[in-house]
């Protein structure tokens, strides 16, 4: 089974994973009204090509990017475009959206099955262009510009790891789906001319990984690689690492040392586009916490309000706060009305007993944080340095390094909110590296 | 829905259980057979110096956060720890004033004017004991033989006097908490278990005292039982504000520790140096910490 592993760093959290992981994936009804944001990934907002009062059929591009890294929407449901306005999205921030009224008839251009095995790279870039496919771990990064990497790339790696808690939509669509997850990565493969593919999964899904081996059993180019839990294994460098032995340099792709990183659900989104030429329109997500009464995996449409998806696993008791995404990661939902968007892998529903938060009591250098840092970094000092303004201090000393997974907030004792301080900290030595 | 209150916070949403208070309190429970063997070879002076030596820290910790206008966060267990630690490396016929005056010093001019829990560079029980030991030098070296309230020349470090198994089990003289070798190594093993000491420091600097006393031709055993080394290197040593924060400065810590102590126990003019040892490499800390910084991942690749 293996037991593969970054070597620095990294801690053990708790998984809660049980409430949701031998439960089915779910298909949701489709909205009332889909809100679907003309940007829902890494890179420039789309232009809308629809108007209002127009018809739309299910899976038609509706946005269209104009440059290079971003991703077309499409529509998640056939119907008429009643609004194309500004809508507040999971954090709280306003963006455009093209705002659908269902006509409940799922009205879609006939599909067309397609052998990619003839097709070129260009053409398959432009094919997971087309169909607006995205990073669904989370990042949202648009994955056409992942598979024309910058350099050669002998292995795609898929991202089974999952080690966020609660979150188990990968997890069921590895069980649900493993010869689509398959062939996704092999769509990859040929696209970067690689000429291997392994996926990762944490060995705390030992089902997941006996139904990947058999379904990759002929295959001898496509394998499963067990990996020890502990987090942040499907962080993309730490996966590198621990998969491949490989050290993505400072600053670098994960091109740089021929390899490139892909979530499970995108992969599975890559086979729809590439064979089937579906544009992303719905993907899994995990509902999940104590303060929601009914937690699963559902299939959902981008566009679908937060609060119908809650309402759909049977509704919220009294949470203390509602997450989109992991609780590591995550953010906090500022609006119920805001929609599910192509990165958003879970909402978790927590009540008090589940959530923890910042004290910010003074630093007792009890390092841990500095123990458990899988980049090696000193969060304590790069906290501290960023809450001071000293920012050339923090950028000597790697402060653009950080992977933002969280761990040093989570362990530390006097619960500072260190994570917090280095993300604001790189913003600013961002924002001052793109002003020169 | 409408009338409950959302938590706003940023993320992690969940975090670890271990708090400072609960660190403070293991330590504190770590010291717990130390003082037991304490009150059992010392009976009332053990119980009269440590909790005097408790409630003055803590009172002036009180006090002088309220001085400070800070929130007044004794119950965080720190000045609890100082308070211990001190009391129990005092001698077992110090006056109660002196006591109260050395936990005095070592929350004020140990810890609260450097800015409070986490800013101090100094082991706030080390300065509070290094005062009253340029202060009160007689009292302070003023030994006492287990079971008895007869005062005694001379501890075994400088006695030479002792059977290993009396160095063991700790019925020598000397400082109430120093003595027992096995109490202090009971402490340890809890603290290790629970993942608060590093054992990079007391390896370092027992290992360094062991080989240097073997170098010199010393009884090694004898030097690492004797004298208060054991104490200091499970309890003062491992001060987590006040020792290095990276996995090789722990190591030159605590060698560092160990060459300092074995200067002033075979050269210098005092019997035990371990008080100094360890307050002179706080004061390196910082540099250790900077000369130690960890290779970051991908950090060697890109240079190649």
């Amino acid at each position: 089974m293996g037991n593969k592993t970054f070597p620095r760093g990294g801690g053990h959290i708790p998984h809660r994973k049980d409430a949701t992981k031998n439960k089915p994936v779910m298909a949701m009804p489709a909205p009332q009204q889909a809100v679907i944001p003309l940007s829902q990934h890494a890179g420039a907002p789309c232009r809308p090509v629809v108007k209002v009062g127009g018809r739309v059929k299910l899976g038609q591009k509706i946005g269209e990017a104009e440059q290079y890294v971003s991703a077309p929407v499409h529509a998640s449901v056939s119907g008429e475009v009643v609004e194309i306005t500004e809508r507040p999205l999971l954090d709280g921030t306003k963006s455009m959206c093209v705002i659908i009224e269902n006509d409940g008839l799922d009205e879609a251009e006939p599909l067309v099955a397609q052998d990619y095995s003839r097709l070129s790279v260009s053409q398959i870039a432009e094919l997971i262009r087309e169909a607006g496919v995205v990073g669904l771990g989370g990042a949202g990064f648009p994955t056409h510009v992942k598979v024309e990497p910058p350099k050669p790339v002998d292995t795609v790696l898929i991202n089974g790891a999952e080690c966020e808690p609660y979150l188990t939509c990968d997890h069921r669509l590895m069980l649900e789906q493993p010869h689509k997850l398959i062939e996704g990565l092999k769509i990859l493969m040929q696209a970067v001319g690689a000429r291997q593919g392994i996926i990762g999964v944490e060995v705390n899904k030992p089902e997941v990984i006996r139904v990947l081996e058999q379904a990759c059993a002929e295959q001898s180019y496509v394998r499963v690689a067990g990996l020890k839990v502990k987090y942040p294994q499907g962080a993309e460098k730490q996966l590198i690492k621990a998969i491949l032995g490989r050290e993505v340099p400072s600053g670098g792709l994960p091109a740089d040392v021929g390899c490139i990183v892909q979530n499970v659900q995108t992969a599975v989104a890559v086979t729809d586009a590439v064979v089937h030429g579906v544009g992303l329109y719905q993907r899994v997500i995990t509902v999940a916490g104590a303060a929601v009464y009914d937690p699963r995996n559902v299939l959902v449409r981008i566009g679908t309000p937060i609060r119908d998806v809650i309402d759909f696993c049977g509704g919220m008791g009294n949470p203390a706060a509602i997450i989109a995404g992991g609780p590591m990661t995550g953010q906090l939902v500022q609006d119920l009305t805001a929609p599910v968007v192509k990165p958003l892998s879970g909402i978790l529903v927590l009540s008090k007993d589940e959530i923890s938060y910042e004290l910010n009591q003074p630093c007792i250098r009890c390092a841990r944080c500095i123990d458990h840092c899988p980049m090696g970094l000193q969060p304590n000092f790069l906290a501290d340095w960023s809450n001071k303004g000293l920012y050339d201090q923090a950028e000597r000393n790697h402060i653009m390094d950080c992977i933002e997974c969280s761990l040093c907030s989570y362990v530390c004792p006097a619960k500072r909110g260190l994570c917090r301080s280095i993300q604001a900290g790189k913003q600013v030595v961002r924002a001052g590296k793109t002003a020169v | 829905m409408e009338d409950s209150r959302l938590v706003l916070s940023p993320s992690p949403h969940v975090r670890d259980e271990d708090t400072t208070q609960k660190i403070m309190l293991t330590v504190v429970a770590a010291l717990i057979p130390v003082w037991a063997a304490a009150t059992y070879f010392f009976g009332f002076n053990s119980i009269r110096l440590v909790f005097v030596s408790i409630i003055a820290a803590v009172g002036s910790e009180a006090v002088f956060l309220a001085l400070r206008r800070k929130p007044v966060t004794v119950w965080d267990g720190s000045a609890l720890v100082t308070g211990m630690l001190l009391g129990l490396s005092l001698p077992p016929t110090l006056p109660t004033w002196m006591a109260v005056l050395g936990s005095f010093v070592a929350i004020v001019i140990g810890k609260q004017v450097f800015g409070g829990l986490g800013a101090n560079p100094f082991n706030p029980a080390l300065v509070g004991r290094a005062v009253l030991a340029a202060s009160f030098t007689s009292q302070m070296t003023a030994w006492t033989m287990p079971f008895t309230d007869a005062v005694t020349s001379a501890t075994p470090l400088v006695s030479g006097q002792a059977s290993y198994a009396e160095l063991f089990f700790g019925t020598v003289p000397g400082s109430l908490g120093e003595t027992s070798a096995l109490a202090i190594l009971l402490g340890g093993v809890l603290l290790f278990y629970r993942g608060i000491l590093d054992y990079r420091i007391p390896v370092g600097f027992i290992g360094t005292t062991a080989i240097l006393s073997f170098v010199f031709g010393q009884d090694v055993v004898y030097q690492l039982l004797s004298g208060s080394l054991l104490f200091g290197a499970v309890f003062m040593a491992t001060d987590m504000v006040t020792s290095p924060i990276t996995p090789v400065g722990r190591w030159v810590f605590g060698v560092g520790c160990g060459l300092v102590l074995v200067v002033i126990r075979f050269w210098g003019s005092l019997p035990e140096g371990l008080t100094y040892s360890i307050l002179v490499m706080n004061a390196f800390t910082p540099l250790i910490n900077r000369w130690t910084r960890p290779r970051i991942y991908g950090q060697v690749v890109k240079q190649v």
